[in-house]
C-alpha cells in the first residue's frame, strides 16, 4: 500500500509510530523531533497503518485510493509470476 | 493530435488537460482535476523515468539508509485513469498550436496546460570539476542513491559545500554515519539565507556541537581530481586544502524553464510569472486562458506581502497551488479562487525539528517568544516594519497554527503575548538576511520584485560576484 503524511500539519502526537512502529519513527530522541515514515508499507502492515491514519489527531496521513491501490498489486503480482 | 481550441473549452470538464511534471505538484494537480470532476483525457509528462516520488526524505531518511529509496514512491489519492508519458522531458512550448514538443520528437496536443517543471540542482560553478568522481549533487531518487552507496563505503572526509536545509540534512546524515564532514558556508552562520544569520547561530553552535567542521564566511574555491578523474582534494578561500573523496553541492537550485524558451509566456531564470489564480502571463503581461502553473517554478503575487510576487520551494507550496491551480482549470470566473497560502516548511537535522511559517526572508528583526535556546525548544518571530512576517519553530511543532494566525492578521510586531514559557525579558535582534539574489542562498522561499517582468533584484555592478558561489565575499552587510 502507500500513503502519504502532510509533515507541516503532523504535530508530532505520535498515535502513528504507537500503532504502527515499523512504518513511523521519530527522527531523533525526542518525539519532537520530526517523523518519518515508509511510503510504501508491505500490504500485511495495512490494518495497524489504517489505525494509524484513522486515530491521527490532526488527520496528516493519506492514504492511497482502494481502486488504485488493488489494481497496483494486481499488476505487480502479475509482473512478479511472470518474470 | 490537439482538438481545436475554442473558448466554449473553458471551464469544461473535459477535453485534454496536459500537465508537465510529473512529480508532487503535477501528482496533486492530476487528483484534485478528477476529484473536481474533469472526465476527460489526462496525459502527465516527467522526465524522470519514475513515477512521482517524495523528495524530503531523499537527504534524511533514504540517505541514513532507514528507508529505500523505492519505498519513497508516491501514493494516487484518487484514480487517475491518466496517461504517463516518463523517462523523456519536455523540450518546447508550441502555444499556438497548442503542443508540447518532447525530446525524443514526440508532440502532444492539448487544450489545457498545467505547467509544473519545478527546479534542478544548480550543478557546481566549474563543469570540469563538477565531471569529477565524487562530486555530487542531491535532487532525485537516482542522485540520492548514488550518494548514499558513496557514503557507505566510508570515504575519509565529506565536504558539503552550502549549508542551506540540503547541505545541511546532508551534514547530519553523515554526522550520524559517523562520517568526518566539513562544511563551508559563504554567509556567517548555516540557514542564513531561509532564516537569517540570527537565527543561523543556532545552528551553527548546533552542527558544532555534533561534530561538523563548519567553516562560515568561507567558499570552495577549485575542486581537484587524480589522473583517474577522482576527487581528492578542495581548496578552500580560507587557505585550507582538504583531502576529501565526496563534495556534495548543495547551492540551492536552478527553475526549469529553458524548454518555455521563445514559446510568449513570462518565464526566465526566476520562474514562471502567473496571476493569483495561477495562470500564466504572456510575454506582454496579459493573462491566458488555458495556461497554469504550480510548485517550485512558480512566480505569483502574494496579497499578504503587499503584492510582491513569490518563488517558493516548499513541499506544501506545491500541494496547495497545484490543488488550485487544477481547480482553476475546471472554473469559471464565478469559482476561481486565488492561491494564498502562506509559505510553510520543515526540516530534520542533528536531531532537532525546525518548522517555519511565513516569509522569514523579508523581516528585518527577529525575537524569541516562547522557550529557549539552551533547551533547543524555542520558537522566535520575525517582523518587517512592525509586523509579524514569519516564525521559526525548533521542537515546538505544535506553536506555529498561532503564528499563522498572527501572521494572517498583519498582528503588529513586537506582539504582546502572554505565553507561559516566554521569556522575562524581550529582545530584538537584526534578524541578518543576506543580499537577495546572492546564488549560495538556499531560501526556500523569496520576494521577486512587484511585478511579471520586474528585473531581477540583483545589484548589476556585483551581479557576477554575487552569483559565483566560489567567490569569497566575507560577511554580508545585515539589512
Amino acid at each position: 500500500m502507500r500513503i502519504v503524511v502532510d509533515l507541516n500539519r503532523c504535530q508530532s502526537y505520535g498515535q502513528c509510530v504507537y500503532f504502527a512502529p515499523t512504518v513511523f519513527r521519530f527522527h531523533g530522541e525526542l518525539q519532537e523531533a520530526g517523523l518519518e515514515y515508509d511510503y510504501t508499507p508491505s500490504d500485511d502492515l495495512q490494518t495497524q497503518v489504517r489505525w494509524a491514519a484513522a486515530t491521527c489527531p490532526v488527520q496528516a496521513i493519506s492514504l492511497e485510493d482502494r481502486e488504485t491501490s488493488t489494481k497496483r498489486t494486481t499488476q505487480q503480482t502479475q509482473k512478479d509470476g511472470g518474470s | 493530435m490537439s482538438a481545436p481550441h475554442s473558448t466554449s473549452m473553458r471551464g469544461a470538464t473535459n477535453g485534454h488537460v496536459v500537465i508537465v511534471g510529473a512529480s508532487l505538484a503535477g501528482l496533486r494537480a492530476a487528483e484534485t482535476l478528477r476529484q473536481e470532476g474533469f472526465t476527460g483525457h489526462l496525459t502527465l509528462i516527467g522526465d524522470e523515468p519514475h513515477e512521482p516520488y517524495d523528495r524530503p526524505p531523499l537527504s534524511k531518511a533514504v540517505l541514513t539508509g532507514w528507508l529505500a529509496v523505492e519505498h519513497t514512491a508516491l501514493p494516487q489519492r484518487r484514480t487517475l485513469e491518466a496517461e504517463w508519458l516518463l523517462g523523456v522531458p519536455a523540450a518546447a512550448l508550441d502555444v499556438p498550436n497548442r503542443q508540447v514538443h518532447l525530446a525524443n520528437g514526440r508532440r502532444v496536443g492539448f487544450d489545457r496546460l498545467l505547467i509544473a517543471t519545478g527546479t534542478r540542482a544548480r550543478p557546481w560553478a566549474d563543469p570540469e570539476q563538477a565531471a569529477l568522481d565524487g562530486v555530487f549533487t542531491l535532487r532525485t531518487r537516482i542522485d540520492a542513491a548514488r550518494l548514499r552507496e558513496r557514503l557507505v563505503a566510508g570515504p575519509k572526509r565529506v565536504l558539503v559545500i552550502g549549508g542551506g536545509f540540503t547541505g545541511s540534512e546532508v551534514a547530519s546524515v553523515c554526522r550520524e554515519m559517523g562520517l568526518a564532514v566539513t562544511l563551508t558556508e559563504r554567509s556567517a552562520t548555516p540557514l542564513a539565507g531561509a532564516l537569517g544569520q540570527a537565527a543561523g547561530t543556532f545552528f551553527l553552535v548546533l552542527q558544532r556541537q555534533h561534530g561538523v567542521d563548519l567553516r562560515c564566511d568561507t567558499t570552495v574555491m577549485a575542486l581537484e581530481g587524480d589522473s583517474q578523474g577522482k576527487l581528492r582534494r578542495a581548496r578552500l578561500s580560507d587557505g585550507d586544502e582538504l583531502d576529501v573523496e565526496v563534495a556534495v553541492v548543495a547551492l540551492g537550485s536552478l527553475r526549469n524553464t529553458e524548454w518555455l524558451q521563445g514559446a510568449g509566456l513570462a518565464a526566465d531564470a526566476r520562474g514562471v510569472v502567473c496571476d493569483g489564480a495561477c495562470r500564466v502571463f504572456d510575454a506582454n503581461a496579459v493573462v491566458t486562458d488555458d495556461f497554469f502553473v504550480a510548485g517550485d517554478v512558480a512566480r505569483w503575487p502574494h496579497p499578504l506581502y503587499d503584492g510582491e510576487f513569490l518563488m517558493v520551494e516548499h513541499w506544501g507550496n506545491a500541494v496547495a497551488q497545484a490543488e488550485t491551480a487544477a481547480h482553476n482549470m475546471l472554473a469559471n470566473s464565478t469559482t476561481r479562487r486565488a492561491h494564498t497560502s502562506l509559505p510553510a516548511f520543515w526540516s530534520n537535522q542533528f536531531g532537532v525539528n525546525i518548522r517555519s511559517v511565513g516569509l522569514p526572508p523579508i523581516a528585518d528583526t527577529i525575537m524569541v517568544t516562547q522557550g529557549s535556546v539552551n533547551e533547543r525548544r524555542v520558537v522566535a518571530v520575525y517582523g518587517q516594519r512592525g509586523r509579524i512576517v514569519a516564525a521559526v519553530a525548533v521542537n515546538k511543532p505544535r506553536s506555529l497554527p498561532a503564528y499563522q494566525a498572527m501572521i494572517e492578521a498583519h498582528t503588529p510586531f513586537p506582539p504582546e503575548l502572554h505565553a507561559a514559557d516566554g521569556p522575562a525579558e524581550l529582545h530584538l535582534l537584526p534578524a541578518g538576511f543576506p543580499r537577495r539574489g546572492q546564488a549560495t542562498h538556499d531560501a526556500g522561499a523569496m520576494p521577486a520584485g512587484a511585478g511579471p517582468s520586474s528585473p531581477a533584484p540583483v545589484p548589476e555592478g556585483e551581479a557576477r560576484a554575487w552569483r559565483d558561489p566560489r567567490v569569497p565575499l566575507g560577511a554580508p552587510p545585515l539589512e
